[in-house]
C-alpha cells in the first residue's frame, strides 16, 4: 500500500468520525482533514499498515462518541488554553480502544451503566440529562481513596476512573494541554543549568569543583583537541 | 528452498551492524579491505524524514506515544523488542529470561542510553579479587589504547575523577545537573554514595565536522538526526561510507550460517532475504560476527558440519554457555518540596546528567560485584500515561480522596508535574556456566531457522545485591525528604531484581580465554577452533563489570579489527 493509498483509507474510514465532529463541534472539513494526514512520524511500513487497519475500524458508534464527548467535556471543561475537542480527546479514546483491545468492553459497559442510571434517576439517557444532574451521577463514581486499590472499587468507578486517565492524557500531552502544562522542551536549545531563582527557591547551588568541569556553552562550537593526558586544550 | 550465489568473494563479511559491527566496518574498510554488512533489519538513518522521531511532539502519534508497538514508546528508535513476531525463543522450565533485539541498521545502538563506561583494571580480574567467575586473559593495559581512541573517534563527555577502578578517558565536557540531580547528590553524599558527573556518548561540545553539536531535547532514545549521539550507522558506517571504503550493505538480511570447506575454514555466510524469502550466499575470507552475543550463538550452533559437529567454534562445548546480563533495582519517589514548581526547560541530553559510580568495597558486604546507580525525573515531555491518577499523590498528605473531575483536575496536574525522581541500580552478576542458550531442537523461526531456547537463574549473589540496591535507594529518598512510590520489594520477590535479560545487556556466550578447552575465542576475539571466524559482540565478555557494556564491545571490535588486518597482511587469510 502506498502512502497516498493509505491516506485514503484514513480518510474513509474516518467520515463516521468527521461527520460526527462537523455536525456535532462545527469543526471545518478543513480542520479534520489536516488532522487525519498530519500523522507522520518515523512508522516502519508494517507500523503504518497496523495504524491503518486500526484507522479503519469502529469501535464506538456516533452516540457512543457523542457521549464520550458530554463525558470528557465534564471532566476537563474548558478554559482560556483549550478544550478537549482542540486537544482531540475523543478520537485518542477511540484509538487507545482499539490498540489495547482489552479497554474496549469496560469503555462501552460503563457507556451503557451511565445511560441506565441516568434513565432510572431522571428518566432520560445521560446526555440529554441536565448538567446538575449529569454532575449527580458523577459525584458517586468519580472518587476513591488513594490508600486502596481502584480495583477494590464497583466497576464504575473503575470505569470512570479509566475515563479519567485518557481524558487527562489526551489533553496534556496535546499541543494545548502540553502548552497549558509549561513544558517548554522537545525543541533546539542550549542547556546551561537550572535558573538562578529556582535554585534560590531551594536553597540550592552548584559545587564550585563540579560547574568548573561542565561544559562552557561559548565553546561548543570549538572542535575538541586533548593534550597526551587527555586535558581538554579547546 | 532455492540458493543464490554470489560469485563476488569479499575480503570480510561482516554479520550485524550495531556497536561492534559498526567499529568492525569502520576499521576493516578504512584499511582498504573489501566489506559485506548483513543486517537482519532495514536500513536506516536518523536523519531520514521518514524515519525521524526526534522532536516529534506527543501528539504526531494517534496513541501519544503509548508504548503498544514499540516497547518504550512510540518515538524509541528500535525496530523489534521482547517480542517479534515470527522469531520467537523459548525458555526451559522456571525460566523467564527476555531478549530484546532491534533489527535495523545500527541495532541497539540507535535508541541506547549512551552511557559509556570504560571497565577498571579489576573488572578484567574478579577471579583473583574474589575467587569467582573467570579472569579475562587481557587486562586494562592491553585495551587502554584502544578505549582512548573510542573516545576521540566517537566522542563521550564525563570527568576525570582519578578513580582507580573507573578510569578516565578524553572527555567532553558534561552538562550541569539538573534540579533532582541536585536533590540526588545531597541527599547521597549524606550516605557516603560517591556521585560524579556521568559520561554518555553524546557531543557537548563539536567533535569534527560530519556531525553535530546537542543540542538538549532529551531525545536520544530517538537517534540524533545531527549524529550528535552515538548510534553506529551514523557514527561508524557512514562515515565509513563517505571515505571511500568498499562496503556492501545487505540489509533485511538474516543469516542463518557460517558456511565452511572441507577444510572447516569459513568459507562465507548463508542468509535468508526477507523480502524475497530466497536463501542466498555471500562469501568472504573472514567472518565477523557482531549480531549480538546470543544472535552470533545462534548463527554458531546451528553452522553445524562433518568438520563441526557440535556447531562452529564450539569443540569446548561453551557456546551460548556463560549468558550473563547485568543486574537490576529501582524505585521511585515523591519529593513533596517539588509541588507546584516553576517550569522551563529541563530537558538536557537525554540520560542523566550525574551518577554514582559502585563505591564500596564487597569485602566488607554479603555479596560479590557492585553496580552504579542511574538517575531520572524531572520535567519530562508529556505522552502517553501523563495524567493517569492524576491526583493520587494526595495520600502522601494524609488525605483518603483523589479523582474528582473538573477544573481542579488541572491544578492537581500542575501540582505534581516534575515532582518525582527514580532510581535504577545497575550491577554485576556473576557468569555461570549453568546459564546459557541453546538451539531449541523443536523449533524453527519463520525463516525455518531453528531458535534459542533459554537457561538461566540468577544466584544469591545477585539477589543480594539487590535487596542492598533497595536498602540504599530507600536510605538516600529518605535523606532528601521524599516518600518512595511504591513498598520496598522484600524477600519473596528477589527485592525487585530484574529478570534476566531485561537490562539489555546481554554477554558471555563466546567468552575470551587462552585456552581452548575453557573459552570460545582467544583474545582477538578469534574462534579457537576456527582462525578467520571472529565474535566481535559482547559474546567475548568474561564478565560483565557494573558498566554498560558498549564502549567495551567498541573498544574491542577496535583492537581485533587491526589483528584481522595484520593477519591479511602477513597473508593468512
Amino acid at each position: 500500500m502506498n502512502r497516498r493509498n493509505s491516506i485514503k483509507t484514513i480518510t474513509f474510514a474516518s467520515i463516521g468520525a468527521g461527520l460526527l465532529l462537523e455536525g456535532c463541534y462545527g469543526i471545518s472539513r478543513e480542520k479534520i482533514k489536516r488532522s487525519l494526514t498530519r500523522y507522520e512520524y518515523g512508522r516502519t511500513p508494517e507500523e503504518k499498515l497496523y495504524d491503518d487497519k486500526l484507522f479503519a475500524e469502529k469501535c464506538f458508534t456516533n452516540y457512543e462518541l457523542f457521549t464520550f464527548d458530554k463525558l470528557c467535556n465534564l471532566i476537563l471543561p474548558p478554559n482560556e488554553f483549550g478544550n478537549i475537542r482542540d486537544a482531540e480527546v475523543v478520537q485518542l479514546i477511540e484509538f487507545m480502544a482499539k490498540d489495547i483491545p482489552s479497554y474496549k468492553e469496560p469503555l462501552k459497559e460503563g457507556l451503557v451503566w451511565i445511560d441506565d442510571e441516568s434513565k432510572k434517576r431522571f428518566d432520560n439517557v445521560f446526555v440529554d440529562c441536565e448538567i446538575s444532574q449529569q454532575k449527580e451521577i458523577l459525584d458517586e463514581i468519580a472518587f476513591y481513596d488513594p490508600n486502596k486499590s481502584i480495583d477494590d472499587y464497583p466497576k464504575s468507578v473503575q470505569w470512570f476512573n479509566l475515563v479519567r486517565n485518557l481524558t487527562m492524557t489526551g489533553y496534556f500531552t496535546s499541543e494545548v494541554g502540553i502548552k497549558e502544562l509549561g513544558y517548554k522542551g522537545n525543541s533546539p536549545n542550549i542547556w546551561d543549568g537550572v535558573p538562578q531563582d529556582v535554585l534560590d527557591q531551594y536553597g540550592l547551588s552548584y559545587d564550585k569543583e563540579w560547574i568548573d568541569k561542565c561544559i562552557d556553552q561559548s565553546k561548543r562550537n570549538d572542535t575538541a583537541m586533548w593534550d597526551d593526558k587527555g586535558n581538554l586544550i579547546t | 528452498m532455492q540458493i543464490k550465489q554470489s560469485s563476488k568473494e569479499y575480503d570480510v563479511v561482516i554479520v550485524g551492524s550495531g556497536a561492534g559491527g559498526g567499529m568492525a566496518t569502520k576499521v576493516l574498510s578504512e584499511a582498504g579491505l573489501s566489506v559485506a554488512v548483513v543486517e537482519a533489519g532495514p536500513y536506516f538513518d536518523p536523519a531520514n524524514p521518514e524515519q525521524m522521531t526526534q522532536l516529534k511532539p506527543a501528539y504526531h502519534s494517534p496513541r501519544r506515544g503509548a508504548g503498544t508497538t514499540r516497547f518504550f514508546g512510540d518515538y524509541d528508535q528500535a525496530y523489534g523488542g521482547w517480542d517479534i513476531d515470527g522469531e520467537p525463543y523459548s525458555q526451559n522450565e522456571d525460566t523467564d529470561f527476555r531478549w530484546f533485539r532491534s533489527r535495523m541498521l545500527g541495532g541497539r545502538t540507535n535508541h541506547w542510553g549512551r552511557i559509556s563506561l570504560r571497565f577498571g583494571p579489576d573488572d578484567f580480574k574478579k577471579k583473583s579479587i574474589d575467587g569467582l567467575g573467570d579472569d579475562w586473559p587481557i587486562g586494562y593495559d592491553d585495551i587502554k589504547p584502544y578505549y582512548d581512541k573510542v573516545d576521540k573517534l566517537i566522542g563521550v563527555f564525563g570527568t576525570k575523577e582519578n578513580i582507580y577502578n573507573e578510569p578516565d578517558g578524553f572527555f567532553l565536557p558534561p552538562p550541569k545537573p539538573r534540579l533532582h540531580e541536585l536533590f540526588y547528590i545531597n541527599a547521597a553524599r549524606k550516605s557516603n554514595v560517591r556521585v560524579m558527573p556521568s559520561r554518555l556518548s553524546i557531543l557537548t561540545k563539536r567533535l569534527n565536522n560530519d556531525r553535530g553539536v546537542c543540542f538538549y531535547c532529551n531525545g536520544c532514545a530517538r537517534s540524533c538526526n545531527v549524529y550528535a549521539d552515538f548510534s553506529s550507522g551514523s557514527c561508524l558506517i557512514f562515515p565509513a561510507q563517505k571515505s571511500g571504503g568498499q562496503i556492501d550493505l545487505y540489509v533485511n538480511s538474516m543469516v542463518r550460517t557460517v558456511t565452511t570447506n572441507e577444510e572447516g575454514k569459513a568459507t562465507g555466510v548463508s542468509f535468508i532475504d526477507k523480502e524475497d524469502n530466497i536463501e542466498y550466499k555471500l562469501k568472504g575470507k573472514v567472518v565477523v560476527l557482531a549480531a549480538s552475543a546470543c544472535s552470533s550463538a545462534r548463527i554458531l550452533l546451528n553452522s553445524k558440519s562433518k568438520q563441526h559437529p557440535n556447531g562452529l567454534g564450539n569443540s569446548s562445548d561453551l557456546v551460548g554457555r556463560y549468558l550473563h546480563d547485568s543486574t537490576g533495582g529501582d524505585m521511585m519517589a515523591f519529593i513533596p518540596q517539588l509541588i507546584n514548581r516553576k517550569t522551563y526547560n529541563e530537558d538536557g541530553v537525554g540520560g542523566m546528567h550525574v551518577y554514582s559510580p559502585w563505591w564500596l568495597d564487597n569485602k566488607n558486604l554479603d555479596f560479590a560485584r557492585g553496580y552504579h546507580i542511574e538517575v531520572w525525573g524531572g520535567l519530562g515531555a508529556p505522552s502517553y500515561g501523563t495524567g493517569f491518577n492524576v491526583n493520587s499523590f494526595n495520600k502522601f498528605f494524609g488525605l483518603n480522596k483523589a479523582g474528582g473531575y473538573g477544573n481542579s483536575l488541572r491544578d492537581d496536574m500542575k501540582k505534581y508535574y516534575g515532582s518525582t525522581i527514580g532510581l535504577s541500580g545497575r550491577g554485576e552478576s556473576v557468569a555461570q556456566r549453568s546459564n546459557y542458550c541453546e538451539i531449541d531442537p523443536n523449533k524453527v523461526d519463520k525463516y525455518g531457522v531453528p531458535v534459542l531456547r533459554f537457561n538461566y537463574k540468577w544466584t544469591d549473589n545477585e539477589i543480594k545485591q539487590a535487596k542492598h540496591m533497595q536498602d540504599t535507594f530507600e536510605e538516600i529518598i529518605h535523606n532528601m525528604d521524599a516518600i518512595p512510590l511504591w513498598k520496598k520489594p522484600g524477600k519473596d520477590a528477589n527485592y525487585g531484581l530484574t529478570k534476566p535479560g531485561q537490562i539489555i545487556h546481554e554477554v558471555g556466550t563466546t567468552r575470551m580465554g587462552s585456552n581452548p578447552k575453557n573459552s570460545v575465542v582467544n583474545e582477538f576475539e578469534q574462534l579457537h577452533d576456527v582462525s578467520n571466524v571472529f565474535v566481535v559482540d559482547a559474546g567475548p565478555f568474561v564478565s560483565q563489570a557494573d558498566k554498560n557494556p558498549t564502549w567495551t564491545i567498541l573498544a574491542l571490535a577496535m583492537r581485533s579489527s587491526e589483528k584481522i588486518i595484520e593477519e591479511f597482511k602477513k597473508q593468512n587469510f
